[in-house]
């Protein structure tokens, strides 16, 4: 049986693979089953590992002490009613619940972490340091961080001085954006990684795995 | 106007098949630097005493498998080598299949490890930022029982485990949301739990920062380099380690490219002049 699945696995990835050449019948059925196979996994899973241990193994086992559930479980019902047009506006309730918990849960947590502990962070005395290299580094954060944000003040034109500062601010940012790109390409090469190990690996046996 | 013909670019994508093709089949051994980040995390697993308890968080699923399932896999190891008791947890549905499947691939290595006692599985938990800060403040409550249904008070290793105040570490496994922001906000920033993680490489310079003078992060592992680097560190090379000559042979190819690219480019500006 798992020699099938390998088996199976092998041409969903050739078709798949198939479309750098160009576009063909084969990509389509691969690109096809994997949208149809994906919803209706994940369909179960949400029933079997979701649903049910969270939902109707409380209610069943122990209703009084779980009956609480239930207002989620409407809630959650409320949303599908979005396929029904007559009565779709009772999705609003369930939807604008999450939105404002999220966001009155997420204000608080943002401003400690990515303001308030980001500025802390930021605020280092730059001679503190082992070493000639770690002091640099200090430096370049700090100017880095100013430099950025005089980038995105935009209540004064970009000349002059200030203007200077602000490229100075585009030369960090351009390197950021650069080893972004360089993390996304690993990112993407790592994913192939994987395919031929799958490949080389579990299929033809080349590579130890 | 351009006066060259572009390359084709499927010359490119055999060019990189073959670039990573051909380094997994015969290796090159490149060799593999640990930098300060993999260390730290490192250190925090390596300098907690054995016997804590710590939480590790799957919240990945198999589309970042090659990248995150390698770090998990030398984590876990790394952790129960140095005897902690693990809380796994998943805050992605398929993260509960990400760690059986580790679990499964370290049965043999560490065959005298209880259940309930050295490792419990808690299974997935909807609610991302809003569980885990209620995690904080009462832990039985979002997991009454474990992912058999067993009820955590009768689970030796959850003994005295009522919120973070007895757990060491949080480490996360993670490629988005929720993940390992979310742990940084509420297991750190909120109850200062120290929290460390992997992440994917594409999402690694948006965590980078919180790896900072305040310890919001102690360390970060960053997509296939980051797994490679803590395998070595553990002296257990694995998957990260055997695919690091494709991944520089296929980076090396990409930068050819690039200045290639570059050239025709200055080339044919000129002609235009």
């Amino acid at each position: 049986m798992e020699r099938i699945g390998i088996w199976i696995g092998v041409f969903f990835t050739f078709c798949i693979f198939s479309f750098l050449y160009k576009d063909n019948p084969f990509y389509k059925v691969a690109e096809q089953v994997f949208v149809g196979l994906s919803a209706g996994y994940w369909f179960m899973y949400t029933v079997f590992s979701i649903l049910k241990p969270n939902l109707y193994v409380p209610l069943t086992t122990d209703f009084r002490a779980n009956w609480i559930l239930i207002i989620p479980a409407i809630l959650g019902f409320m949303m599908l009613v979005r396929l029904i047009p007559k009565i779709d506006w009772l999705s609003r309730f369930p939807i604008s619940l999450m939105i404002g918990t999220t966001a009155g849960v997420s204000l608080i947590r943002f401003l400690q972490s990515d303001v308030i502990n980001q500025l802390s962070a930021t605020m280092i005395n730059p001679f503190k340091g082992s070493g000639i290299i770690e002091i640099f580094g200090n430096f370049l954060l700090i100017i880095g961080t100013f430099t950025g944000v005089i980038y995105f003040y935009f209540s004064k034109k970009h000349e002059g001085v200030f203007g200077g500062i602000a490229k100075i601010g585009v030369i960090f940012l351009m390197i950021s954006f650069g080893s972004a790109f360089g993390y996304t390409t690993m990112a993407r090469i790592s994913l192939l990684i994987g395919r031929l190990q799958f490949l080389l690996g579990d299929w033809l046996h080349i590579i130890a795995q | 106007m351009a006066t060259h013909k572009p390359l084709d670019r499927r010359i490119i994508f055999l060019l990189i098949f073959l670039g990573v093709a051909l380094p997994l089949i015969f290796t090159l051994g490149f060799k593999i630097e640990t930098t300060e980040n993999v260390e730290k995390a490192f250190n925090l697993i390596e300098n907690t005493q054995s016997g804590s308890r710590v939480i590790i968080s799957f919240d990945y699923d198999p589309a970042s498998k090659p990248e995150l399932h390698p770090m998990a896999k030398a984590v876990v190891e790394h952790a129960f080598r140095k005897k902690h008791k693990i809380i796994f947890t998943a805050f992605w549905p398929m993260g509960i299949s990400m760690y059986e499947d580790i679990l499964g691939q370290l049965a043999s290595e560490f065959p005298d490890l209880k259940y309930g006692e050295d490792y419990v599985t808690l299974g997935y938990k909807t609610g991302g930022q809003v569980t885990m800060q209620k995690m904080g403040k009462n832990f039985r409550n979002v997991f009454p029982s474990d992912q058999l249904g067993t009820l955590v008070s009768e689970l030796p290793i959850m003994d005295g485990i009522y919120n973070f105040d007895n757990i060491s570490y949080v480490f996360t496994l993670s490629a988005g949301t929720p993940g390992i922001k979310e742990w940084v906000q509420i297991a750190h920033d909120a109850y200062g739990v120290k929290t460390s993680g992997g992440v994917t490489a594409v999402s690694a310079p948006a965590i980078l920062p919180y790896v900072n003078d305040q310890e919001q992060l102690v360390g970060l592992l960053g997509g296939l380099k980051g797994a490679a680097e803590y395998e070595l560190l553990i002296g257990s090379p694995g998957t990260a380690t055997s695919g690091m000559d494709a991944q520089s042979i296929a980076h090396l190819i990409i930068i050819i490219f690039i200045v290639i690219g570059n050239i025709n480019y200055y080339i044919n500006k000129r002609k235009e002049i």
